[in-house]
């Protein structure tokens, strides 16, 4: 199995997600992650779909996508050549001596305390997939009471090769 | 003018003279509006049959222009929706228009709402639900480039009531398509075609196996005259029967499960096979490892997503059978395949199906084959679903005419209406279908519908008062449990035939066939001939 990440570019119309999760699932496609947002351009949303599956099935999933109407423009984000963040919001159950423990603990991952509450608080956190499992890891000692984690947001390094939708 | 009224001018200025359909009060505007224009309504029986019967009429002129169904919301709608699969399947341009519930309301679960866009995501090309009456002229637009453009297919556009009836100043058609997102590709690479030429100079037994593709693309004389050119046999998938005439001397039968076995030898020992226009599907291709390996394979195809899904080919060409081979033909090359032709032939003797028929009934094998033989050279032959389809298959005559039939999705009760709306498009054709007695009783309806506006379709039924394809699965796989497959209760087709005021005929053994047959194709009218075949024959 391996993984690919996938840059859409698609016409912000209504149903267009349901279009291509539904084609994730009907043709059996693993799917990691999936983000959404719009673009510069309002009528331009870009997706961002991690994806896994051998050759053949990336393969397939690649021109499928493609063959889909609404889609204008797919590329893969090759590690090397992209940058990827994902954002992460965790809410730690933390008695009020651990705090500082915690704080520091952040503050080495550069994740950002957002909410305190009387017995825990609200971290939150940007960077590669590696960075976010590596902390959530680290702070093993502490009990997670809530995770939310947005699936990855990525970009291709430079100005070459950059799609334009063509405005009116 | 209301949203209705344009849906009707859009219908209108893409040239359409007929829709198929079935009114309800959520697409009443339109009907109201259909009414008043020079588009003649075509009242179904039941919804299903509107797609098939559009199909049909697509089918009929070479798919240039996608046939249009339109029913209403909830019940209307869903009973469609095998009508839209079959024609997703065998990537038919058609467009299928659907009343929807007030757009306030969508969502609600009122009475008969039913998320038709959502429920047909999965086999439409693209679909519509149209919330602004202003955006009716672009989506139709849209709608019918889309569905006759790159890898047909049906294109839904779901329009709610309050869309229909609201109010618009003018009417004005766009005279182009913008869609950034959709530009399929027509035109073969220049260098994979050069890359195809050297490996057909350097192989010793090509073949071209078409499939349907190459009828939608109307590649048809492109890609015979480069086989006849260079003298490469063809042969083809159900879904490409006319794409050659079966007695073309290079036409070496249909591949499959259920083809001819020297097409599939012709396939096992070519050294290198053109796949055009065919999707390298289960039934024509049950070994897909068989036809790249220790092969040249070349897929050609307008759908990207079809090449490489089930086989890898060694080249890939992307783009429309018509343009490529037009392309094909314009490069010169030499080679001798006449010792690969005569191997061919011979095998077409060896190989050829031997059958013992049993006498006292008809045998459906030499029965289609003299029915097809005696009808109109350019007469259009649709096979239903079943051993009909199958022995169809095998021995359709088929010269300039066209063989239709659904191969992908395998419809019961396709033929008649699409023989109904083949025979709107085609007046001055002969159109016959071959149905079996379990899918004629699926679209027995349509005979209603054929009397009323006029339509004289030919309909064979062969009689064996068994769904007898399921009968023959479960004698081979089941050892003789024939279960649910038993159709007494069948009416009597004589007395049905005389409740429609339709002449007909029964054949009991061959010695009666050819006389029936005569009487049957003699004139310009409705006729059903029902043909008494052997409850226990078999097509393999």
């Amino acid at each position: 199995m391996k993984k690919k990440v996938f840059q859409l570019l698609v016409e912000n119309t209504s149903g267009v997600l349901s279009r291509i999760s539904g084609l994730f699932a009907r043709r059996g496609y693993n799917i990691e992650s999936i983000t959404a947002g719009v673009t510069a351009d309002p009528r331009v949303t870009r997706i961002t779909i991690v994806a896994t599956g051998d050759d053949e099935i990336l393969e397939q999933i690649e021109k499928q996508l493609e063959k889909l109407v609404d889609v204008l423009d797919i590329k893969e984000l090759k590690p090397d050549e992209s940058v990827y963040r994902e954002l992460a919001l965790i809410k730690v159950s933390c008695p009020p001596s651990e705090r500082p423990n915690l704080i520091s603990l952040a503050g080495v991952f550069r994740a950002n305390v957002i909410d305190t509450a009387k017995d825990g608080m609200i971290i939150e956190m940007t960077g590669n997939q590696g960075k976010i499992n590596a902390f959530l890891k680290l702070i093993d000692g502490f009990e997670i009471l809530e995770l939310a984690r947005t699936g990855i947001a990525g970009l291709r390094r430079g100005t070459d090769d950059i799609v334009y939708p063509q405005l009116d | 003018m209301n949203g209705a009224d344009i849906m009707v001018k859009c219908l209108e200025a893409e040239g359409v003279k007929h829709v198929f359909g079935y009114p309800g009060v959520a697409i009443a505007p339109f009907y109201n509006s259909i009414y008043e224009s020079d588009i003649e309504s075509v009242l179904v029986r039941t919804e299903q049959s509107s797609a098939h019967a559009a199909s049909g009429y697509a089918r009929a002129y070479n798919n240039e222009k996608p046939g249009v169904c339109a029913v209403t919301s909830g019940p209307g709608a869903t009973n469609l929706i095998t009508g839209i699969a079959t024609a997703f399947a065998d990537s038919i341009p058609m467009i299928a228009i659907t009343g929807q519930v007030k757009t306030d309301l969508l969502g609600n679960d009122v009475f008969q709402e039913a998320d038709i866009t959502g429920a047909c995501e999965s086999f439409v090309k693209y679909s519509y639900l149209v919330k602004d009456v202003n955006d009716i002229p672009r989506v139709f637009k849209e709608a019918f480039h889309v569905a006759s453009t790159g890898r047909k297919g049906p294109v839904l556009i779901d329009v709610p009531i309050d869309v229909q009836q609201a109010t618009v100043k003018k009417f004005e058609y766009p005279d182009s398509v913008d869609m950034r997102t959709y530009k399929p590709t027509v035109k073969g690479n220049g260098a994979q075609i050069g890359k195809v030429i050297k490996e057909l100079e350097k192989a010793k037994k090509p073949l071209i196996c078409a499939g349907g593709g190459v009828l939608l693309s109307k590649g048809r004389y492109e890609l015979l005259s480069f086989a006849e050119k260079h003298n490469i046999p063809v042969v083809t998938t159900m879904m490409g029967i006319s794409v050659i005439s079966t007695e073309h001397p290079l036409c070496f039968g249909m591949v499959g499960n259920n083809g001819k076995a020297y097409a599939n030898k012709a396939m096992q020992e070519a050294d290198l096979i053109m796949v055009v226009g065919a999707r390298v599907a289960d039934r024509a291709f049950n070994h897909p490892e068989l036809i790249t390996k220790g092969k040249v394979m070349i897929h050609i195809d307008v759908d990207p997503a079809e090449i490489g899904k089930i086989a890898g080919p060694s080249i890939p060409l992307v783009g429309d059978a018509q343009a490529i081979f037009a392309d094909l033909g314009e490069k010169e090359y030499e080679a001798d395949y006449s010792e690969w032709l005569n191997i061919l032939n011979e095998y077409k003797v060896t190989y050829a199906r031997k059958r013992n028929p049993n006498p006292e009934y008809v045998d459906p094998a030499a029965f289609i084959n003299i029915l097809s033989r005696k009808m109109d050279k350019d007469a259009i032959y649709i096979a239903d679903v079943g051993q009909n389809q199958i022995w169809s298959c095998d021995n359709v005559c088929v010269r300039e005419g066209k063989f239709m039939t659904t191969g992908g999705m395998g419809t019961m009760g396709y033929s008649i209406p699409a023989a109904i709306g083949a025979k709107l498009r085609r007046p001055e054709r002969m159109v016959v279908a071959v149905c079996g007695d379990g899918s004629f009783q699926m679209s027995m309806c349509e005979l209603a519908c054929a009397k009323q506006h006029n339509i004289p379709v030919k309909i064979v039924v062969l009689t064996n008062n068994y769904l007898g394809m399921v009968r023959e699965y479960q004698h081979f796989a089941y050892n003789d449990q024939y279960s649910v497959v038993d159709l007494s209760g069948n009416p009597d087709l004589e007395r049905l035939s005389s409740a429609y005021d339709i002449p007909f005929v029964r054949v009991h053994n061959m010695d009666e066939a050819p006389e029936a047959i005569d009487r049957f194709l003699a004139n310009d009218e409705s006729y059903i001939m029902e043909a008494i075949i052997d409850p226990m024959d078999l097509v393999k």
